[in-house]
């Protein structure tokens, strides 16, 4: 059997007034490609928050590599693709290069400094993530998905083994996303990085993940893709509380409204 | 002013002092300005007049105290605002900025209480509102000496975990790095810093310090560490031009010093201007 990295075990949550979480059960086999989708409101950024130990969970417990969350040490197995709008300035006067080896700091430890192999390491998640020739531009300059890729490098510079992915591709261009999710393929099948992705926009899981779980409050449905197709229209309707077509690129007009 | 330099004490202490605030103000600047923690300067440069004029109200009052330096107060007061800022921010929580007006009329409201006790205001309370070169004792330079040493050593340590925290506070968090107390010793450098650069600047002025630099060397540096490098670059040409116009033409000093800093930044303006209008024309 796969060695399980993530295991999320019976966690509920809830902020003042709202229940935002209920009794979610999941478990993530190492190499799988999890996506995790649901509507904006659906705990979504709160799971992700528990699981980067942001928040404590109030109810259940969640190991990480077989360890308990709260003794867990090794963060640097665990790399955080955040959504770019979230949490950083864009004028920040930083090279993707300086960007980049701040993925280390965790790494490195207090009161270490950047060693010749650690820039190798560094070229090498740049490379992985073909913006080698931006090396030296300030991280303003690029554009929302090449800032993307950018953290999805200083993510991969420590070697982690679960890449989490809070909706990386807010912000990016249509036209680039594809791109993006090809590049995450390729972590995925080729370094055998776990990936979870959190997503509202469904149209974005494609045939490339390999387990499916949809979230609104509760966990719905978790399990291999395959199986999933059976399930989607059914699922999804559930979870959006109106039907799935809509969502599709062959919907249907009658129904009116969409989702996003 | 060579000769004037190797000739009077109070010349050196100012030169000295000066050169070590044109390093260390805009250092730590360079952090407080990507962060946007730009107006905790100010709100902490006013505490620190507070505790200024408490301590010269003491010695005014009790000749026990005659003889304490008013930065020692001073650098206590700011490092006490500077922990009520993390309180408040962490209180409101949404309203983070507020924190800032609060401490800041705080600040002025306990100086001006303190300032009528000793009878108002006085030649001495003058100096460390606006800068006073040659108020600048040994002892003072010795103590800027001490944290100037102390916050470059510092930074240098702990470079990595605060370019994480300036450039993505959430992720540095997510990382596992001890956010929370490299953030404390961060403030806690503000505030000495804030209380060492105003015996030459003045209270009202020492934030220019820490800000002025960094906003003309963004606009030309090419990443983080050459930011670092032009702030410290033009801080100096600040402080020493300044403190040199100023003995020649016998201006203010601290006024003289901001001025400089304002004109490097609306030539690094220009620069910028000029560089985008050549590119476009070639």
């Amino acid at each position: 059997m796969k060695e399980t990295i993530v295991e999320i075990d019976h966690i509920s949550y809830r902020y003042e007034r709202e229940q935002v979480l209920e009794d979610i059960h999941l478990s993530i086999p190492k190499g799988a490609y999890l996506a995790i989708v649901g509507p904006n409101g659906s705990g979504k950024s709160t799971l992700i928050k528990l699981l980067l130990s942001l928040l404590k969970p109030q109810q259940g417990r969640i190991l990480l590599f077989g360890e308990e969350i709260e003794k867990f040490k090794d963060w640097q197995k665990v790399g955080y693709v955040s959504q770019k709008a979230n949490s950083f300035n864009s004028g920040f006067p930083a090279t993707v290069y300086e960007v980049v080896a701040s993925g280390l700091t965790k790494k490195l430890g207090l009161f270490r400094f950047l060693k010749k192999e650690d820039k190798q390491k560094i070229m090498e998640a740049v490379a992985s993530v073909d913006m080698l020739p931006f090396l030296n531009r300030n991280i303003g300059e690029l554009s929302g998905g090449q800032q993307q890729r950018i953290f999805i490098a200083r993510a991969l510079v420590s070697n982690p083994e679960l890449l989490i992915l809070d909706e990386p591709t807010v912000g990016v261009d249509a036209k680039n996303v594809k791109n993006f999710y090809d590049m995450l393929e390729n972590l995925n099948k080729k370094w055998g990085i776990t990936l979870l992705l959190v997503t509202h926009d469904i149209s974005a899981i494609s045939d490339k993940v390999t387990h499916v779980a949809c979230l609104n409050k509760h966990l719905h449905f978790h399990g291999e893709s395959k199986e999933y197709e059976l399930f989607k229209n059914d699922e999804m309707s559930f979870v959006y509380g109106h039907d799935i077509h809509l969502l599709t690129h062959d919907h249907d007009h009658h129904h009116g409204g969409t989702n996003q | 002013m060579i000769a004037g330099l190797l000739e009077y004490e109070f010349l050196q202490n100012a030169f000295l002092t000066g050169l070590l605030i044109g390093l260390v103000a805009p250092l730590i600047g360079v952090f407080i300005v990507v962060r946007r923690l730009s107006l905790i300067a100010d709100a902490l440069s006013h505490v620190t007049l507070a505790g200024i004029a408490a301590s010269l109200f003491l010695a005014k009052k009790w000749s026990l105290f005659a003889g304490l330096n008013p930065l020692y107060l001073g650098m206590a007061f700011s490092v006490m605002g500077s922990l009520f800022i993390e309180k408040l921010r962490s209180v409101y929580k949404h309203y983070q900025e507020l924190a800032i007006p609060i401490i800041l009329s705080g600040g002025i409201g306990l100086g001006v209480i303190f300032i009528s006790l000793a009878d108002g205001f006085n030649t001495d309370l003058f100096s460390y509102l606006f800068g006073s070169v040659s108020a600048v004792s040994r002892i003072d330079l010795i103590i800027i000496f001490i944290i100037s040493f102390l916050v470059i050593l510092l930074i240098f340590l702990l470079y990595k975990e605060l370019f994480l925290l300036s450039f993505d506070e959430e992720h540095a968090k997510a990382s596992g790095i001890a956010a929370k107390s490299v953030h404390f010793i961060f403030i806690l450098m503000v505030a000495l810093v804030i209380a060492a650069s105003m015996r030459i600047v003045g209270i009202l002025l020492v934030s220019s310090l820490m800000t002025l630099p960094v906003a003309a060397s963004i606009r030309i540096a090419k990443g983080f560490k050459q930011t670092i490098f032009y702030s410290i670059l033009f801080g100096e040409l600040s402080v020493l031009g300044g403190l040199m116009i100023s003995y020649y033409l016998d201006l203010a000093p601290g006024g003289t010093i901001v001025m400089i800093a304002v004109a490097i930044l609306i030539v690094t303006i220009m620069f910028k201007k000029w560089n985008i209008v050549r590119a476009k024309s070639n």
